[in-house]
Formats: structure tokens, sequence, C-alpha cells
């Protein structure tokens, strides 16, 4: 069942600069869990657009098959939403960003539909740089059929029929850098403060952005022994920046330090004002976080924040070539040859 | 009897040894000689190093399709030698590379063998290794032209096409050409007993491939995102569209590409974003073969219950599984017309022509936005890769691409209300909005779980029920829209008719003719589409007997037809060719006759 909030709205609630309120960035009422990771980052990812004056229509809202992937039911109801089958929300979301290069393309996920069924879409999706947001709501087991493990529990990890994880997890962070993302961040559903900035960053980035969420599953994978619990996470969440999104035309304050700040300009001109927590690790150098990863890894501890960006990146669109008019606008008249170009290729033909 | 203008060629190479030009250049010396001609590549799924055969048939009365018996077998591998030479029919000839001698065992009485020192003449004349090789193609092509009475000046001209631009080839390749000429006129008799004489019957036709042809009607049918993935025999569809897009589609003002091309990295993906992109307003389509059906068959279904426009070709290869990648099968009829798991039903168009392939591949973009559902065309290996004699193509200039039920931000303004999945208009096609178009109108909830008529999320029996029979209705409406069948009437009243499709028609219409000759009258039918329209069941009720031809195992039509119209199984006789070579006019006949024998029950 899908509910349907009540419309009633306070009038004095605050507007952003399209003269929206909060509301209309919001979706029916969710039908997942009470307490559930995915309801905080629905709430996020509505933080974010709101903040950002983004137009709800001009978002695509794309998933894949699971608890997550109903989520965008629940949030921006002014958007289309599209739910795919299960582990090819890329693909639809690469046709349709094609079709229209103009929309910005919000993808969320699960660890199931992106990890195991969705493993090689996602991989591709990755290295041809498509321009979009990819959220995993990543629980480390499958909700709708039941609690079973996924492919990102980790090892060792205790499921709540008390069974160990034998097998490696996998980091989606890590496989993302490696297969070319030029934005990665990781991120726990319970840390809104941390949550939104990344999310209005990633909406920014021209690119492939990827947010790689820790949301427990407080009905099947939150118990003593999890490494996906809320406990577990608060405990060894460490976070390696801390950061601002600074918005196109907001007056940037050049008196920092810049042994503990780094701002990183984003493509539409908006800015990422970092605060780095470790001098080791530069967002922009790949072996730094793949280096901070492994120690993260042997320590039991989960990096989060901004962990690497490329603003160099060049998504699909322009590596093809293709013309800046959305093709889904393109009429007979740029799309047909006409008939005395076919009597040419016919006669060529002879 | 006469054998001007009617006999097979066959050639045996070794592929990869740039055979296939040099008989290309042979079949399209006839086509220029107004002799209508039909050229079939029989190849191995392998790069280089593999027996590769290459058939050309020549005929008066403009029978394109296959013929078995071979006239003059040209043989330029060993490897193969020994089964060529018992291939050819009695009476036939056999020219062969005589620089090595043939093994007497090899040698038969009933044929007359034409040896030509290939190599030797090769070896003396040419210095150049590589042309020491490519040459010895164009020798066995200048005997054949002085044994069949072929005009050296028709080929000079095909050089002049081929090698435009690097004009310095074209004295080379006719010195090779010439050297096979002289040799023929200095040790034997010409010409044959059967030649080429020149005609005016090809008149306006274009040779073409069905691939090529189906990737240029999607240029023409306004397709601007391709997502696929390499696999034989479709692999050239995409190719073609490629290579036409980059002529014709390219913004004259800022030099940027008017279309996407995506090569995926499944099917899955292939079609994923093919719906992606029809979903968001594009028109968009993926080609793939036999495997690839199998694995697009969730997306399938996916974009018949959440109504999503896609154009899919399927060039049909031989099954099951990885079966035989390069042979010819129609073989995708059942699992096409119910692709994907529940109850799902697709629209088929099937091309019997390269000419058919450019039109309905420009029409299918129509369909599918006007239905918004999956648009399929089988075509098979045939078609696709083999290069026909067909009528040119024609583009009407003042057509506007029927883009169907899509509502614009002033129609959703003026709308008092709207639901996706609403039949408003009772045709079973509901109206639709691209993402992006209204700040706070139209905007819905794709997906393939169960929906309600404003595609939100539905359990309910009732609904779920009206949805499924709506979507019925849809197909009903396909019905009136897409191809009609194509009607043979002898004229006269008779019991038995034949169906077919594809490209068993020109076999078909052979077989016909020479029934006709026979004195046995029959009726035929070519199906083109599917679902059924009313003429078909119309067709089949007017007689006892029909014969439906077909070229797998299965009888795949056959048993749509029977599902679909309820027609008793003992009325449709099956004729079934098989074993991945193109069916012939003596195979249907053969089959005709046999069963026309036995009485009628």
């Amino acid at each position: 069942m899908t509910y349907i909030k009540p419309k009633f709205a306070h009038p004095r609630l605050p507007k952003n600069n399209l003269g929206y309120t909060r509301k209309e960035y919001e979706g029916s009422l969710s039908t997942l869990c009470a307490g559930c990771g995915h309801d905080s980052i629905s709430a996020a990812i509505v933080d974010a657009c709101f903040e950002l004056n983004i137009e709800p229509h001009r978002v695509a809202k794309m998933s894949g098959i699971g608890c997550s992937s109903k989520t965008p039911a629940y949030f921006l109801s002014n958007s289309h939403g599209f739910n795919a089958v299960h582990g090819r929300m890329p693909s639809v979301t690469t046709g349709a960003n094609l079709a229209n290069r103009s929309m910005i393309y919000l993808g969320v996920s699960g660890d199931g539909d992106t990890a195991s069924i969705g493993m090689g879409q996602f991989a591709h999706v990755v290295r041809r740089n498509l321009n979009m947001t990819y959220i995993v709501m990543n629980n480390g087991c499958y909700g709708l059929t039941k609690g079973q493990d996924s492919a990102t529990a980790d090892y060792g990890s205790i499921s709540k029929s008390g069974n160990m994880n034998s097998f490696e997890g996998i980091d989606l962070c890590a496989l993302a850098i490696e297969l070319g993302a030029t934005y990665v961040a990781q991120s726990f559903s319970g840390d809104k403060g941390q949550l939104i900035p990344l999310i209005k960053a990633a909406l920014s980035h021209s690119g492939f952005s990827l947010i790689n969420v820790v949301s427990p599953c407080v009905t099947f994978n939150n118990n003593p022994g999890s490494t996906k619990s809320y406990d577990y996470v608060r405990e060894h969440n460490e976070a390696l920046s801390s950061l601002d999104f600074v918005p196109v035309k907001e007056e940037i304050i050049t008196d920092y330090d810049h042994s503990k700040v780094k701002m990183v300009e984003l493509h539409d001109g908006s800015m990422i004002k970092l605060h780095k927590l470790s001098p080791e690790w530069d967002p922009e150098n790949k072996l730094s976080i793949m280096t901070a990863l492994h120690h993260a890894r042997e320590k039991h501890e989960i990096l989060t924040g901004l962990l690497y960006i490329d603003n160099e990146s060049i998504e699909l669109n322009e590596l093809l070539n293709t013309t800046q008019t959305p093709l889904n606008l393109l009429t007979e008249k740029e799309l047909c040859p006409g008939s005395a170009v076919l009597d040419k290729i016919c006669a060529e033909l002879r | 009897m006469s054998r001007v203008n009617d006999f097979v060629v066959r050639f045996a190479n070794v592929n990869g040894t740039g055979s296939a030009s040099a008989n290309y250049l042979f079949a399209k010396s006839i086509f220029r000689m107004g002799v209508p001609v039909s050229a079939k590549n029989i190849f191995p799924s392998n790069i280089q190093g593999l027996p590769t055969w290459y058939e050309v048939r020549v005929s008066e009365k403009g029978y394109l399709g296959r013929k078995a018996g071979i006239d003059i077998m040209v043989c330029v591998n060993p490897q193969s030698m020994k089964k060529d030479i018992a291939s050819v029919r009695s009476g036939g000839y056999f020219l062969y590379d005589s620089t090595k001698t043939l093994h007497d065992e090899f040698l038969r009485d009933d044929i007359q063998f034409i040896g030509v020192p290939i190599m030797d003449i090769c070896n003396r004349e040419f210095t150049d290794p590589r042309q020491k090789q490519l040459f010895k193609n164009i020798v066995y092509v200048g005997a054949l032209s002085q044994l069949l009475n072929i005009e050296v000046n028709v080929i000079e001209s095909l050089f002049g096409d081929q090698f435009k631009g690097k004009e310095k080839l074209i004295a080379p390749n006719m010195k090779a050409f010439q050297l096979g000429r002289e040799f023929i006129k200095d040790n034997f008799n010409y010409p044959l007993e059967f030649y080429v004489e020149r005609r005016d019957l090809v008149k306006d036709s274009i040779m073409i491939d069905g691939n090529a042809a189906a990737g240029l009607g999607a240029v023409y049918g306004g397709a601007s995102v391709v997502a696929w993935y390499p696999i034989t025999p479709s692999t050239s569809l995409v190719s073609s569209f490629e290579e036409y897009a980059r002529k014709l589609r390219i913004d004259p003002v800022s030099g940027k590409n008017n279309f996407s091309i995506v090569q995926a990295e499944d099917e899955l993906a292939a079609i994923g974003m093919a719906i992606g992109a029809n979903w968001n307003g594009a028109r968009s389509f993926t080609a793939t073969s036999g495997p690839g059906i199998s694995l697009m068959s969730e997306f399938l279904g996916l974009a018949y219950y959440a109504e999503i426009p896609v154009v899919l070709v399927d060039v049909q290869r031989s099954g099951p599984s990885t079966g035989m990648p390069t042979r010819t099968q129609q073989s995708d009829i059942l699992s096409t017309a119910y692709a994907s798991h529940g109850d799902t039903k697709h629209v088929l168009l099937i091309p019997s022509t390269p000419t058919e392939c450019f039109t309905m591949m420009a029409d299918a973009f129509d369909y599918a936005e006007e239905l918004q559902t999956p648009v399929i065309m089988l075509t098979d290996l045939d078609l696709g890769m083999n290069e026909h004699m067909t009528e040119p193509f024609h583009w009407d200039d003042t057509r506007i691409y029927n883009r169907g039920k899509v509502l614009t931000a002033e129609q959703l303004d003026s709308l008092p209300e709207w639901g996706r999945y609403k039949d408003m208009d009772g045709d079973g096609i509901p109206y639709r909005t691209i993402p992006g178009t209204h700040p706070s109108k139209g905007s819905y909830f794709t997906r393939g779980s169960s929906h309600d008529e404003n595609a939100a999320y539905s359990e309910d029996s009732a609904t779920y029920v009206r949805i499924m029979d709506r979507l019925l209705r849809k197909l009903e409406t396909a019905k009136k829209m897409i191809p009609t069948p194509q009607f043979y009437q002898s004229g006269k009243n008779s019991d038995t008719a034949i169906i077919f499709y594809g490209t068993s028609m020109h076999a078909a219409e052979e077989a016909i003719d020479i029934l006709k000759n026979e004195g046995t009258s029959i009726d035929a039918m070519r199906l083109k589409s599917f679902p059924f329209c009313d003429e078909v069941g119309e067709f089949i009720d007017r007689y006892e007997k029909v014969f439906v031809i077909e070229q797998n195992r299965d009888a795949q039509m056959r048993a749509l037809l029977i599902n679909e119209l309820e027609i008793h199984p003992k009325k449709l006789i099956k004729v079934l060719n098989y074993d991945g070579t193109p069916i012939t006019a003596d195979f249907i006949l053969k089959n005709i006759h046999q069963s026309l024998l036995q009485p009628i029950n």
C-alpha cells in the first residue's frame, strides 16, 4: 500500500528560492519498518533537494528492486520515478540520461541490488562516468526476503539467527574508485548532518557520484555482533572529513588554513569546503584514499565523509560528443535525412 | 533446354583470405548486366583459416531463393576439396587451382574439371606477397567471366566504384582479372553451355543486406539512442546505423552527434538502456540474436507491463543455446511472441526483403510509441547478412513521426484529471507523460509491480485483472495497425494453401510457380506480423489443408497459429527446414508432393 500524506501545510513554512516549501519535495508515507535507516536517507534527499533549489520535475528517480528501491515513492512526488527490474537500474538510467542530458538523475539502490545481482551493471555505469548520483542504502542483508546476508555483509558479522558470515564483504567505495568513479562518499543514515552536504555535492557533480550509506536494517540486521547495526556503526564511524557545500554565487571565504581545509570547485561553479581530519589523505589522490580504506578495514573502522573526487571529470554525453540539445527534443528535421539523400544512397547500391 | 541466365555457382574459400569481396564482385557484375542474382555466404563461426562458401544463383525468372545443385564449383580451398567435388551436380564443372595436381581418388567421370594454375600465375605476375594472395581471388573471377560471358567493362566499372580514391589499385586488379580470362581463352572452350546474357530485368533494384537496410531504416525512423551488445548475426545492423548516422546525423552548427550509441556490457543492459531512453522520450532500439532474446526477456516483460515503447531487432540464427551462430533459422518465433514470464504477448514484424527491413524498421518506432509496448522485428541471418536484390527505398518527406499519446504541459494543465494507465479512448492505449514536462502535474511511478490506473502499487485482484485485460485490448488495436499479410490468389478453386513468412518467401514463391506450371494451383499467404489480424484466420478457414513453411524444427509459427486462432492442428501441415541453410523451392515441393499424395482425412 502507498499511503498519501495530508496536503495540509503550515502557511509559514520556510520557502526556498523557487518559492517551494519542503513539502513540495516530500513523497508519500513510507511503508518501511519503523526506524529503518532508509527513511532517514529519504529525508536527507528531501532536505538536499530543497536546499539546492532543485525543481522536482527536473529530477528522475531511478531504482531497482528491494526495500531501498521502494524509497523513491517516499520523496520528490513531483518527479518521475522508475522502478526497474532487480539490479538493472544503471542501464535504464543510462538510457534515460542519453535521451535527455539536461535532467538530474538520482538512483537509489540497495546492497543486494548493487553488489550481487546488479554488480555487472554497477561496474559498467561507474566506468562510463554516467552523470548521476547513485545512493546505496547498504544494510548488509536482504530485508524483503527476511534477512539473508548480502555481498556487502562484512566477514565475521553475526546475523540475527546467530550465524557468522564467512565470506569477504564487497567494499563498494573502493571498487568504485578502482573503476573510475569521479565522486565517492560514504556515510551513515544516522548522521544527517554529514549526509545532506554529501548529497548536495553529489547532485552538483558532473559525472558518476556514489554515496554508500550504511543504513541499518532494524528488523533483520540490528543485533549484537552485526557490523551494520546502529550501535556498531556509531562506535566504528571514523569521519575522514567534514564537509560544507557552498552553492554557486555564495561568497567564498578565502581566509582559511590550507593544511586543514581544502576547497574543491565543482563543474557548475559550486564549491566543496572540506575540513580534513586526516593529514595523510587528499580527496583528489586515489592512492591516499585506497590506503586509508585498507587501513580502516584492518582497524574495523568505517571511514565516512567525502572519500574521493575528480573534478576534471568528463561525463558520458561529453565523451560521446552528443549534441547539447536533449535528444528527446529532436524532431524529424534533425533526425530524418529525407528522400533526396535516400535516393542518392540507393543509387550507390546499384 | 536453354541455360542462359539460369545456374548456380559456388565458391569454396578459406575464410579471412579476402575472397568475400571478389565473390561479391562476381555477383554484382551479373546484377549490373541486368540479370537477377542472389548471393549467400555460408561461413563458419571463425575469424581465419576455416572453410567458407559463397553461393551465387543466377535466375532469368527472378527466383532469388537458394537452389540446390551446383553447376560450377570454384574451389580454392584444399581442406574442403573432396566434399566440394562430390557436391557438384552430375554434368557440372569444377574449377580449381591446378598449381597442385588433384588427387586421383577425388576425380569424377561425370563432371568436367577446369584447372587454372592460379597460384603459379600470381607468383609469376606479382611481387608483393599480399597481392599474390589477394589476386588469386581476382584471377578466378577473370576465369569465370570468360567461361560465363561476363562483360569486361562491367567488371572494370565495379573496380572503379570499389577503389574510388585509391585509383592506382584498379590497374593491378584488372591485370589479375585479365590473366584469368587469358588462361581460359588459351586452354578451354568457352562459354560454357550456361552463361550470362545481358537483360533489362533488375530495373531500378538495389543490392543491400537486410542489416544495412534496417540500420538505415532506424536512422530514417528517428532512432537517437542505440544500445547494443555484439552478437552474430546482428552486429552489422548497429554498425550500419552508426555508419549512416556519422554521415547523416551530425549537427551542422556544432559538429556534434544527434545520436548516442553505447556498446553495453551485455544484452540485459542493452535492452535496459533502450527502455530507459524510450521512457524518457527518445526513440531507441537494440539489436540481437537468439541468446540475447533469452537474456532480454525479463526486461521485455517490464516494458510490456509498464507500457514503455521499445524497438528490438532479432536477427535469428540457429539455436538452441549457442547453436550454429553463423547459420540461419527462424526459431525465435515463440520465444519472442511470448517473451518473459507471466502473461505477455508482443508485437512482431517479419520482413522478407531488405526493402521491408528498411520500411518496417522505420515504422516500428511509430508502432512502439503509438502502442506503448515493445515491437520486435524478426529477421534472420540469411536476410540480415546476405546482399539481396531488392526494390529501392522510398521516403515521404511530408511524413511526421507518430509519437503516440504523449501529453504536453498545456494538455496536462487543461485536463481535469489524468491517470497514467487509464483507457480514455477505449483502444486500450493510455496517455503517457515524459519526465520533466510539467512542474507539478504528470509525474508518476513506472514499475513492473502490479499497479492501478493511476500507476499506484496495487494488489487488488479486480484492478490487476482490469489492467491485464486492457493490455489485451491494446493488442486488438495493434492488429489494425501493423502490416497485413500478402495474399497470392491462384484464381482457381484450390482446397490447399500454403503459409510462409520471412526469408522463406523467395523459395515459396518459386514453388508456387513450379506447381502452377505442373497444373496444381495453390493459394498462399505471407505473414508479416503478429498478433494475427482477422484476415489470417479467415484465409485459413477457406482451405481444407494448409502447409505452413518454416525454418525451424518445432513448427513454431504453426503452434502460434493454433494457439492464437484455435485452428485444428490436423489442418496445418508442417514443412520444416532447419539444417541451418536457407530453404529451397525443391525442399518445399518435395514436402508438398509427398503430402498431396496422401488422402485428406
